[in-house]
């Protein structure tokens, strides 16, 4: 692809922006603005907020959300395996589980260490 | 290729098992049973360190490589992967009594000693940059969270999240100029690499030069060679003792063995401006480590600085190339043995809950204290390079080889920092021996493994400074050795 | 075929962003993420000269695989590390973390 192929593209997104903004600018413009406290709120017909949103979370998810990266991110190291597993065979399957054993030192340590527990 | 045992050569990866894997045994086993002392935890890991010392012995010097060609198993990553290990197993030793009266007696410690040494491992045996990167960050992370290991101690903690800021930036410009490189020349295999750059040419390829500046940044500062040294006095001085101890050998070790491998393999052909680069980093660490040291007044930070000003010296000879490989390997032996006696000292002698050591708590210690007090003394004339110590021999060696390379200016600048070095070390004997103390410091009694680290430590001084002749022949012939 | 310099621009953009935010950012979650971006710049080098330079060769993608993971575990270490001096100081400032300086 050559940069001019993309000239549709940034068309689209001329026209896109374009249209979106002549309407907000119109109904701004022509509309009537009457605001009552019911039509300030975050959801007009919704449930009444209660509190503020930036709640403090518990340091325990904290814990599990770091616990969570780290074991979501080693499973990026079985897509590569799963697309050829087939044509690697039985010595890559080995090498695989060896992997998941080290990962699962990794966890029962976790586990054990009292990580995973809530309270 | 598919992947088979052969390809793996698991049997030349046995230090590199042996080492993880009884780290992740005492993970497991203190996972299990956790009660009680951590002892066990500190003998499963000399055990570990053992197996692995082992290995490395008893190969020879064959140039073969090991888990389809990442690591290299010849004499340059055996030798320093010896060094290493030597570091590691008297780390060990330092850190258990200290740990058990700082009441930070864990076994995660010892487990995390030894990653970080599988991390180093990978490094000095590297021949892939991939390999390179994945050690360096192994050794690094276990390291930021060896430094903040005295949980409740402020001072541990602001060290280690510094270390962990200024290390992942430092690992950024290393990982982009490895992407660099890998650009200039197509592939990751530091050999193949070596010969593409050879063929190449070495003209006007942005890429590559790019790729070796920001390498050079990235090492500069693992290394805290000056203007990347700002980290270092502060994390030095809040980690726990024995942990700057390791830290301070362990990661020169490994990132020297790097280096010199990228120097040797790689870069051969790219010499005459890596070498100009880093002979301008070697006067700025020498000279900037050493003036900042003489205006300390606390043991621990003034190590700190003086560690900075090694590595300067260190690079002196690594400027030179495949000639000063050998001068970098022995020199770096002594410093193992050197630095960390010198920090087993600052650490039997400062206060619990306290990483500090002031002057003026040495003064009268000279007699109070004979036998530890002139282990210090020793290894600060060992670090200062007086004749019969191995500081002696090493620098000798690291100048000369920058003298036989065609850098003599650069080793006259070197000799004359040594000479502004030994007023500071100097100081430290002389309050030690000739002042009396105000307020007597409370020693406590200092352990029998710590000990034991402390006397193979000054033995190793004495002996490598001594007869240095047999541990030059294996520097010698263990760097001829070179997977290329 | 879009050409390879455009890639590298990218993450020459990428890497200043970073350095910029590691450099002018005084919050440490902010400096850590600097660090991050600029870790994924050199990623997408990566990909970009495996596909342009060393086509065939697999090393540069199952290189970005291990920075992935590599960057994630710094970065928990790293959270994890915030977190321990925001509970003891009630700051990530890295202005106001300084019983080191001297």
């Amino acid at each position: 692809m050559v940069p001019a192929d993309f000239l549709p593209i940034l068309v689209l997104i001329i026209v896109a922006v374009g249209m979106s903004a002549i309407a907000i600018a119109l109904s701004a413009l022509l509309g009537p603005h009457k605001s009552t406290p019911t039509k300030l709120m975050p959801y007009e017909s919704g449930m009444v907020p209660v509190g503020d949103a930036r709640l403090r979370f518990s340091i325990r998810f904290f814990v599990v959300a770091i616990l969570f990266i780290l074991f979501d991110v080693e499973a990026i190291f079985f897509y590569p395996w799963a697309v050829y597993f087939r044509r690697l065979g039985l010595f890559a399957l080995i090498q695989i589980v060896v992997f998941v054993g080290i990962l699962f030192v990794g966890y029962f340590y976790a586990w054990r260490k009292g990580a995973l527990e809530w309270e | 290729m598919l992947p088979t045992l052969s390809v793996l050569n698991l049997n030349g990866a046995v230090p590199q098992i042996a080492v993880a894997g009884a780290g992740m045994l005492i993970m497991l086993i203190d996972a299990l049973f956790h009660r009680g002392s951590r002892r066990w935890a500190a003998y499963l890991a000399l055990l570990g360190l053992a197996v692995a010392l082992a290995r490395v012995v008893e190969s020879g010097a064959s140039a073969e490589t090991i888990l389809d060609g990442a690591l290299a198993r010849d004499g340059l990553g055996m030798a320093f992967a010896l060094v290493l290990i030597v570091a590691a197993a008297l780390s060990v030793l330092v850190a258990m009594d200290y740990l058990r009266r700082e009441e930070h007696e864990r076994a995660e410690y010892y487990a995390l000693i030894l990653f970080a040494t599988a991390g180093g491992l990978a490094m000095a045996m590297a021949n892939d940059l991939v390999a390179v990167f994945i050690g360096l960050e192994t050794l690094s992370i276990s390291l930021y969270v060896l430094s903040a290991f005295f949980t409740g101690d402020a001072a541990s903690r602001e060290a280690a999240l510094k270390y962990l800021l200024l290390g992942a930036f430092a690992s950024a410009f290393f990982l982009y100029g490895i992407a660099l490189l890998y650009g200039a020349s197509g592939t990751t295999r530091l050999v193949e690499m070596g010969t593409a750059i050879r063929l190449a040419g070495t003209q006007a390829d942005p890429l590559l030069w790019g790729g070796v500046a920001l390498i050079i940044v990235g090492v500069g500062f693992k290394l805290a060679l000056v203007p990347f040294h700002s980290w270092a006095p502060d994390v030095y001085q809040g980690a726990p003792t024995s942990v700057t101890a390791f830290m301070s050998v362990a990661s020169k070790v490994a990132a020297f063995a790097a280096l010199v491998r990228l120097l040797v393999v790689v870069l051969a052909p790219a010499a005459p401006l890596t070498s100009a680069l880093l002979a301008l980093l070697a006067v700025l660490t020498m000279t900037v480590g050493n003036i900042l040291a003489l205006a300390q007044d606390e043991v621990k930070r003034l190590l700190a600085y003086s560690s900075i000003a090694q590595a300067g010296y260190i690079l002196v000879a690594a400027v030179a190339g495949e000639v000063g490989a050998a001068a970098v390997l022995f020199y770096l032996l002594g410093y193992a043995f050197t630095n960390l006696g010198a920090f087993a000292v600052v650490l039997a002698w400062s206060r619990r809950g306290e990483g500090r050591l002031p002057f003026s708590d040495l003064a009268g210690l000279g007699f109070r204290r004979p036998w530890t007090a002139a282990a210090l003394s020793l290894f600060l004339l060992s670090l200062t390079g007086m004749p019969l110590t191995v500081g002696f021999v090493g620098k000798l060696y690291l100048f000369g080889a920058a003298v036989q390379a065609g850098w003599t200016w650069l080793a006259i600048v070197a000799v004359l920092n040594s000479v502004v070095s030994a007023f500071y070390y100097l100081r430290l004997v002389v309050i030690m021996y000739m002042r009396e103390a105000e307020m007597p410091l409370a020693l406590q009694r200092a352990g029998l493994a710590l000990g034991v680290a402390l006397a193979v430590c000054a033995a190793g001084v004495i002996l490598l400074g001594l007869v240095p002749g047999v541990a030059l022949d294996w520097a010698r012939q263990a760097v001829a050795v070179v997977l290329s | 075929m879009i050409p390879l310099t455009w890639y590298l621009v990218l993450s020459a953009v990428l890497f200043c962003i970073g350095l910029y935010g590691v450099l002018a950012r005084r919050n440490a979650i902010a400096i850590l993420m600097g660090a991050e971006l600029m870790l994924n710049s050199a990623n997408i080098n990566l990909a970009a000269f495996e596909r342009y330079v060393a086509a065939g060769s697999v090393a540069g993608q199952v290189f970005v695989i291990f920075n992935i993971a590599v960057a994630a575990a710094e970065a928990a270490v790293g959270l994890a590390l915030i977190l321990a001096i925001y509970r003891s100081r009630d700051t990530v400032s890295v202005e106001e973390v300084d019983l080191l300086k001297g």
